[in-house]
């Protein structure tokens, strides 16, 4: 458990900082190339989704130890995340399409 | 304990009068509730998903709304929350250096690191503070238009499309340029404030200075930025149109109404979360220098609120993600 070291530790630091900066940069850019819409929203907002979920990874597995945690009780942290949030937003946001479509262009 | 623990086969891992998972009761018990925490947060934020997708047209972009920077003037999107993230993780770090040390039972670097995670939430919560503040006063100011019908707007390239108002529309005021002015601006001319600097403005002034100024136009918050010529801008305005300044439960000036109630009901809830890491925080680090844990041979209490606060952090990634960067 307590096996990390600080030096891991500054360097996770360092990489999420990295990353922020990464996002705020493309934020305030808004690269052409990135802004084509290939799954109903642009590839800058696919980035930064994956950036996103890079960054929450790390937080869980090095900030709150869950890496050094034993396997079975990792996949009972992880397993309702990854099942549920991805489906309830889904569906929400499927459905918040359609709610759109039933009232085409009103402001 | 520690001989049944390493008892490998499953017969025995399983059997009782054992910990399979190797870790403690509160520890457990912490990352259950921020798994049921994390479900409530993936509800506010995917509700706020299906708001947004359900009014494409006329949801604000948030870097039109959130544009400002301490001490500096002119338009900055993005940066202000990026140094609040950049606050959040660095407490995050003093804060998982704090179980560090508690580890190896550093009293002193404990404290030391403990003191400064509070002081990391509090700049937090004071950033989060000037950033509502800035939110409920308003920017420029926008008029309200209440007169469901079609209108004739200009898109960005020149090309004329029909568009249909519902109720309660916000619009803004901008030059023929399409330079956004504040209802300062729009009453006393060359005279006025960039913001509205705390001036009131009633709907009447608002709406006879736009009819006597044939150079306005209104624009719709959104994406597209269509624009509405002024002649039929003006009669828009005939009807119950209201000046709206600042955010609020009821009235936006930025957009949808619904934006600022996902802003204050997502951003207050997580903040809410944020005070409470501060005040556990505090007790653990009173308790740390009282040298409770130091007596119980054990800072596993710093372990747990420290769960506790890298959740918070975590939550912010994703708030950050969602209603700043996407």
């Amino acid at each position: 458990m307590a096996n990390n070291s600080t030096s891991t530790l500054w360097k996770t630091f360092f990489l999420l900082l990295g990353l922020t900066v990464v996002e705020v940069a493309l934020g305030i850019i808004k690269p052409s190339a990135l802004m084509g819409a290939p799954l109903g929203t642009s590839w800058l907002n696919i980035l930064f989704i994956l950036l996103t979920l890079v960054k929450a990874y790390y937080i869980v597995s090095t900030f709150m130890h869950l890496g050094g945690e034993k396997k079975g009780f990792r996949l009972a942290v992880y397993l309702p995340a990854l099942i549920l949030i991805p489906y309830l937003t889904f569906i929400l946001l499927v459905e918040g399409g359609y709610t759109y479509d039933e009232a085409p262009s009103i402001y | 304990m520690a001989s049944t623990v390493e008892m490998e086969q499953p017969e025995k891992v399983w059997g009782g009068g054992n910990k399979p998972f190797a870790i403690s009761y509160g520890k457990i018990m912490m990352w259950f509730f921020i798994i049921s925490d994390a479900l409530s947060f993936s509800g506010f934020l995917t509700a706020y998903g299906f708001m947004r997708y359900a009014n494409e047209l006329s949801w604000p972009v948030a870097e039109d709304v959130f544009t400002h920077f301490p001490f500096l003037t002119g338009d900055h999107p993005l940066l202000y929350v990026a140094l609040m993230t950049f606050i959040l993780i660095m407490s995050s770090v003093t804060m998982v250096l704090a179980v560090h040390h508690g580890h190896q039972n550093n009293k002193n670097k404990v404290i030391l690191w403990m003191a400064l995670t509070v002081v990391g939430g509090l700049i937090f919560l004071g950033s989060q503070a000037w950033e509502w503040s800035h939110f409920i006063s308003g920017d420029k100011g926008a008029v309200e238009i209440n007169l469901p019908s079609t209108v004739s707007a200009r898109a960005a390239n020149g090309e004329m499309k029909d568009i249909r108002l519902g109720k309660n529309v916000i619009m803004h005021i901008v030059t023929s340029d399409g330079e956004k002015l504040s209802l300062s601006q729009v009453v006393d001319g060359e005279l006025g404030h960039e913001s509205n600097h705390g001036l009131e403005f009633s709907s009447e002034e608002v709406i006879s200075a736009f009819k006597h100024n044939g150079e306005l136009e209104l624009m719709m918050p959104g994406k597209e930025k269509l624009v509405v010529p002024h002649a039929a801008a003006a009669n828009l305005l005939d009807s119950k149109a209201l000046a709206v300044q600042g955010a609020n439960m009821v009235h936006n000036e930025y957009g949808k109404k619904q934006f600022a109630n996902f802003f204050f009901f997502i951003t207050g809830f997580h903040g809410f979360h944020v005070f409470s890491g501060v005040v556990l925080n505090f007790i653990v680090f009173y308790n740390v220098f009282l040298g409770t844990y130091e007596k119980r041979k054990s800072y596993e209490m710093v372990e747990k609120v420290g769960l506790y606060w890298h959740f918070v952090d975590l939550v912010w990634v994703f708030v950050f993600t969602f209603f700043y960067l996407v």
